[in-house]
């Protein structure tokens, strides 16, 4: 723990000039902008691949003007092209789980939360930090180029499974060029997402303020810190696969391909491979990423719930233990992804044990948001708003996974349009809403200004209501067999359910149109926003000790003190019905 | 604002359940030996889901419609001893749920895998590869050729790369684009990938399977209706993927023996 004597009050001197301000900033407050400014790129850009892929789905041979412009090959006269559709299908995917639900939630907010939250002046490696961001952005170039060169982005999905991703061209278009920067992108996209972690780790163990023992600090603070320690086990083995992906590419080697294979009339030259190999090494990293972009949208949600709410959590250690449990749970399950990949039989009874016991700690801390709600004073907000939001779409989701965990359901479940409503929800609207109950809450904060409550509650029904007719229609899909990641459904046995498919494709349009109410309200609100005052939600935690927006050092050169736990709420005898953390005032237990 | 919120998620999650109480999305009739217990643990996972979807979705809705933006000077309360009920209500509910479903589920899980084919049952090659399936019986000999990827024409129709010129076991194979089995009768399928992975769906059979390149596996099952159903890839394998597909033809053990020996002839 820092002591106050004992440490310089700041690791770096005032920023000076322009560069160092805002573009190789060492500042954690900088760089948590940077993250989440590139996750607000890269979610944009996804989600109008996600557009094109559902107008395409339901109007195969219907042309969009100007996507011959993306794509001349891809989109001949604005139809896309079967492989074209896997190309956006792929950068959708690596976007979403990359860039936007890894970036958002926990270098976005936790950069510029945890140092604070903390009561630290700034991360413990600030030249680390800056890198491990730009790091990250030469990954998202790296990716982004695939679009632009003759082979096309990669055709084989997110998961890239070899021997697909392996062999190159042979396999089709996009898995030359095009798959080789894919795991580039990615393997350095590791090495940001290391540096990162390390990063969250020492500053959480050994930059808190005085006062500010571990079970102090906020729910959010140790989402990030659970993930970080989550994320620095996953992207250690993510990296080497990666390497070993691009050696299997360019040097000839077979760490994934086996002998005898003959892809587009050609025999491998490879021998001695597994293509279970990558799948185990990829899961290993897969399954946790799920909660890496999971946990901190709890804890975010958790930190909001209670001021909106104005009393504490039933228990909110229970909270943090249950975190924990799920981040340990997390590494064990990964084989759950491959029931039906040709693993062992007997390792998919290995597996769905600890997938199935991850619902309890998820129950707990599901009926522990339920039981708190009981008897509050909820603040109806739009911070508040996506927060509740989030355990309506954490439950709906979280409740199909528990079909999914099973091996036998899955034989019949796996691969088809279930799974992707299922996790659709869980890990990508859920940790979404988390990411806008988030920037609701912290806007003020960030930029020193309200956001517009208006255009944020009209953002949040657009999303609620919209994002429930996209997903749970996908498990009445999945339940009757419909097959993912198809171009178009070419077969009598789909024919009756394209009306299904064409009410998503509208919703799917209609709820992304909302999206753009939140990206004017961004901007509006930067410009034309009410100015904030340094605590308009009335909270507890040392983010809101200090001015909006904090100054350089986050103290001003002071060194807070901490004297309470982060969610004093509701306290008798005090004038208002909070006392925050940093105030020696004496709380008097009942 | 929060009484709306109430409102539209309680209309949201019992719209949710409708289809599922209505029976309007359903997976087609089950033909198989193994797949009513699959369909079982399905069924009663939906109950067990369901009813706690909407426990969950209405009380959030309930909560939020009556603890929202109440009266100035309204009083803030706890349950008493909240998270300790909370604890043990989670380990009583999905402990039970985890340990009821799993086993069962074991038993579904091992009906498909952990049990060994009936020593007649009928031996099939299938192989999959970029776009399309083919499928070998052994011939009259019941014995497979074997295999050499670097025999393989498909411009020829050698799909599978045999050597029927050096290989005796190889010239009475049987080679062909559809799976046409008889009705009743055990099935052993003998899994081979060409290329890159692929996969073996049949949603009547309830049966799922990656082709795994480098690793020949094998499923056993038996169909129980005669009758032509998809066959389809589920298992992302490059452009053709969508479109990636054959058929398994139930057939009466008479019709069977014309086909087979009808194939044969056209070999």
């Amino acid at each position: 723990m820092q002591e106050p004597s004992a440490q310089p009050v700041h690791a770096h001197a005032p920023p000076k000039g322009f560069l160092r301000n805002y573009v190789f900033s060492l500042d954690h407050k900088v760089i948590g902008k940077q993250y989440y400014g590139l996750g607000l790129l890269a979610v944009f850009i996804a989600m109008v691949l996600s557009w094109i892929m559902r107008f395409h789905l339901v109007w195969p041979t219907v042309g969009v003007p100007g996507l011959e412009f993306l794509s001349k090959a891809g989109a001949p006269g604005g139809v896309i092209t079967p492989e074209y559709y896997l190309s956006l299908m792929t950068m959708h995917g690596t976007l979403m789980i990359f860039f936007v639900l890894t970036n958002a939630p926990f270098a976005g907010f936790g950069n510029y939360f945890l140092p604070i939250q903390v009561g630290a002046a700034d991360m413990a490696f600030p030249k680390f930090n800056m890198m491990s961001f730009w790091v990250t952005f030469v990954a998202f170039l790296v990716l982004i180029t695939t679009f632009f060169i003759p082979d096309g982005p990669p055709i084989s999905g997110w998961t890239a499974y070899a021997p697909l991703s392996a062999v190159g061209n042979d396999a089709g278009p996009g898995l030359g060029w095009g798959q080789s920067l894919w795991a580039v992108s990615i393997a350095i996209f590791c090495i940001g997402q290391l540096l990162g972690s390390l990063n969250f780790i020492a500053t959480t163990l050994d930059m808190r303020a005085k006062g500010m023992t571990l079970m102090r600090m906020p729910s959010c603070t140790w989402a990030w810190f659970i993930t970080a320690c989550i994320g620095l086990m996953a992207f250690a083995v993510l990296l080497p696969a990666c390497l070993l992906l691009i050696l299997d590419k360019v040097a000839g080697t077979s760490f994934f391909i086996p002998s005898g294979l003959v892809v587009g009339d050609k025999l491998q030259r490879h021998a001695g491979g597994s293509p279970l190999l990558w799948q185990h090494m990829f899961w290993f990293f897969g399954h946790p990423e799920v909660y890496i972009a999971i946990l901190p949208a709890m804890g975010i949600v958790t930190h909001v719930l209670i001021t909106s709410m104005r009393k504490p959590m039933l228990s909110a250690k229970v909270i943090i233990y249950s975190m924990m449990s799920i981040g340990f749970l997390s590494w064990l399950v990964w084989g759950h992804h491959m029931f039906v990949s040709g693993m062992n039989p007997f390792s998919s009874l290995l597996f769905s044990f600890p997938t199935l016991t991850i619902t309890i700690p998820a129950t707990i801390v599901t009926l522990i948001w339920l039981g708190s709600l009981y008897g509050a004073d909820i603040q109806i907000n739009s911070a508040s708003l996506f927060a509740l939001g989030f355990i309506s779409m954490f439950v709906s989701g979280g409740i199909s996974g528990f079909f999914l965990a099973q091996p036998s359901i899955d034989i019949y479940l796996h691969a088809t349009y279930f799974v992707v409503g299922h996790f659709h929800m869980v890990m990508g609207v859920a940790a979404i809403f988390g990411i806008f109950s988030g920037t609701y809450f912290w806007y003020p904060k960030m930029t020193g200004r309200m956001m517009n409550e208006t255009l944020g509650k009209l953002h949040f029904w657009f999303s609620f209501i919209g994002t429930y007719c996209i997903f749970m229609p996908f498990h009445y899909l999945g339940l009757v067999g419909n097959v993912r990641r198809y171009s178009t459904f070419v077969d009598d046995y789909m024919a009756p359910y394209l009306p299904v498919h064409k009410f998503i494709s509208i919703a799917a349009f209609i709820t992304g149109a909302g999206q753009f109410l939140f990206l004017f309200n961004l901007i509006y609100s930067r410009l034309r926003g009410k100015e904030a005052p340094a605590n308009p939600w009335n909270a507890t935690s040392l983010e809101w000790s200090i001015p909006s927006p904090p100054p350089w050092d986050n103290f001003g050169g002071k060194h807070p003190v901490v004297y309470h736990d982060p969610y004093q709420y509701g306290v008798k005898g005090i004038k208002g019905d909070f006392v925050m953390q940093d105030s020696p005032e004496l709380i008097v237990e009942e | 604002m929060g009484k709306l919120f109430g409102v539209i998620l309680a209309l949201i999650a019992l719209l949710s359940a409708y289809p599922i109480v209505t029976h309007m999305y359903v997976q087609p009739v089950d033909i198989s030996t193994h797949g009513h217990a699959i369909d079982e643990q399905l069924s009663e996972t939906m109950a067990e889901a369901g009813i706690s979807f909407l426990a969950a979705q209405l009380l959030l809705a309930f909560f939020v419609w009556k603890f929202s933006n109440r009266k100035a000077g309204s009083k803030v309360t706890q349950i008493p001893d909240g998270a300790k009920w909370m604890v043990a209500a989670a380990f009583i509910l999905v402990g039970t749920e985890v340990l009821t479903l799993g086993v069962l589920g074991q038993k579904a899980w091992a009906d498909v895998y952990f049990t060994q084919p009936e020593p007649n049952a009928m031996q099939i090659q299938a192989q999959a590869g970029q776009f399309a399936y083919y499928f070998r019986y052994p011939g009259a000999d019941g014995k497979f050729g074997l295999l050499h990827p670097d025999k393989i024409d498909e411009g020829n129709g050698n799909y599978f790369g045999l050597d029927p010129s050096n290989d005796l076991d190889a010239r009475d194979d049987i080679v062909t684009a559809e799976l046409a089995i008889p009705v009743n009768q055990e099935v052993q399928l003998r899994m081979h990938a060409k290329d890159v992975n692929h996969s073996f769906y049949v949603r009547e059979l309830r049966i799922q399977q990656d082709f795994v390149p480098g690793l020949d596996l094998a499923l056993h099952f038996t169909a129980t209706q005669t009758g032509k159903y998809e066959i389809v890839c589920t298992q992302l394998c490059g452009l053709g993927h969508y479109n990636m597909k054959a058929y398994l033809n139930v057939l009466s053990r008479d019709d069977f023996n014309k086909w087979l020996k009808q194939k044969a002839s056209e070999q």
